[in-house]
């Protein structure tokens, strides 16, 4: 069974279709890249898998709950699903340590010494050890990242939803988050990325999926599409986002 | 004119008393002000249609009636319509309640509003259900946000007790105003009451810079 389940998707905002009757599987241990143009629907398409956008017609299922479902299956899936923003969204108030250890104890019950204990060690993962006691405003947008990556891992998630994590980043700081990124798949976590890092797709994605006007139109393997890809349309959007 | 302080010393303990009042009808109101104007801040952020319905129409009626109107209502129509008498410290401590109420649902909803919402998304992302992003991500936060504002509308609320001189509420303005009936010494008695008032204020401005160093707006 797959991992996450598209039937028959819309999605609208007004008058405006913006998933338009979308179809999709993705398995566990994938690592989905979706690509395509501004307002072709890639953010709103990852948006809709943890419900953070209701959905007009068809369904989801992530592990088999929909979430057109009952309150406890929409948070079932959203401790499944951990979500990493583009905007960070770390919480100000708190320390990094305490943004990781956030949901853990809020959202999972867990008792605060083990909870501080798990994300001291999700810190470590992603390379800032020592910047636990620090706020947010104190790191840099690739240290926000990371500690943003941290927190999403801490609730334990099957699979992780990432909407343009480097986009607000300057170019030398994409990489340390890609970096972490790329040690994720490695560690066959099923990963969605919404990105426009086209060597990322190259590179790490086992899958790549180009959207345009609300609808996946190319969807196979990043090296063969990327290598040759089989439109004028990818052909040319990928001449400008490199 | 000579200015005698032997005026202002002996009338000091009525005049104290009424500042005492004047403290209790402000603390009063102004607890159950921000917990009225906490709930109606939320109703009008995030309540349906009919909660914000009710929230806007509180809000309208109380910001668009003098104080003074609402205080007179309170004390002597009320009575009427609902047949209860209402003593006045208890109709000074409702009037600013309502009052201040009104426009501390503003000042929630304002600051409720500016929190990005990409942090309640990631709160909820996390599978906190909605209240918990609110207690503990965007209340928080938006508290910090309040505090100037908030602390505006203590000291508006404080100094606004002096309009309940109008139903006989023995608060400092009163008090002075019966001292000096009885005395005709208006320099020193209307001097020493704007100075009780003055010293009580920068105590609440004071505290007011405190917290706000305590708690940043972030």
């Amino acid at each position: 069974m797959s991992m996450i389940e598209f039937r028959q998707v819309v999605k609208s905002f007004g008058p405006l279709t913006v998933l338009d009757k979308v179809d999709l599987n993705i398995d566990k241990g994938e690592v989905l890249v979706i690509i395509g143009p501004s307002g072709s629907g890639k953010s709103t398409l990852l948006r809709c898998i943890n419900a953070l956008e209701s959905i007009q017609g068809g369904d989801i299922l992530v592990d088999g709950r929909s979430v057109r479902g009952s309150k406890d299956d929409i948070r079932q899936i959203r401790l499944e699903a951990g979500m990493v923003f583009q905007q960070f969204n770390l919480f100000p108030q708190m320390t990094a340590l305490e943004n990781v250890m956030f949901g853990p104890v809020q959202s999972r019950g867990m008792g605060r010494a083990e909870a501080r204990v798990l994300a001291q060690s999700l810190l470590d993962k992603v390379g800032l050890k020592d910047k636990g006691d620090h706020a947010p405003s104190e790191l840099s947008g690739g240290q926000q990242q990371r500690v943003a990556i941290a927190r999403a891992l801490a609730i334990r998630p099957a699979l992780m939803l990432f909407d343009e994590p480097t986009s607000a980043l300057d170019p030398e700081l994409r990489h340390e988050v890609l970096k972490v990124m790329q040690t994720l798949a490695a560690e066959t976590m099923t990963m969605v990325v919404v990105t426009h890092e086209i060597e990322f797709a190259r590179q790490v994605g086992t899958r790549l999926i180009f959207m345009e006007g609300g609808k996946i139109v190319h969807d196979g393997n990043p090296v063969e599409l990327l290598g040759n890809p089989p439109s004028v349309r990818l052909r040319d959007f990928l001449q400008h986002v490199h | 004119m000579d200015f005698q302080w032997s005026v202002i010393w002996e009338s000091l303990p009525n005049l104290l008393m009424g500042a005492k009042l004047t403290l209790i009808i402000a603390v009063a109101g102004l607890a159950g002000g921000l917990a009225l104007g906490a709930l109606t801040g939320m109703a009008r952020t995030y309540g349906s249609w009919y909660l914000d319905g009710i929230a806007r129409g509180y809000i309208l009626l109380i910001r668009g009636t003098p104080l003074v109107v609402q205080v007179m209502f309170i004390y002597f129509a009320l009575p009427i319509l609902a047949g209860v008498r209402i003593d006045g410290v208890s109709a000074a401590i409702l009037s600013i309640v309502i009052n201040s109420g009104a426009y501390v649902a503003e000042i929630v909803r304002g600051a409720l509003l500016s929190i990005p919402k990409g942090l309640t998304e990631a709160g909820l992302a996390m599978g906190l259900p909605f209240r918990k992003v609110l207690l503990h991500i965007i209340g928080p936060l938006a508290f910090r946000r309040m505090i100037p504002a908030l602390g505006n509308q203590c000291i508006t609320s404080l100094k606004d007790t002096s309009l309940f001189i109008v139903i006989g509420v023995g608060e400092l303005t009163r008090q002075g105003q019966e001292v000096m009936a009885s005395n005709y010494r208006a320099v020193e008695i209307w001097t020493a009451v704007a100075v009780i008032y003055l010293i009580i204020l920068s105590v609440v401005a004071f505290g007011l810079k405190l917290v706000e160093k305590r708690m940043p707006i972030l």
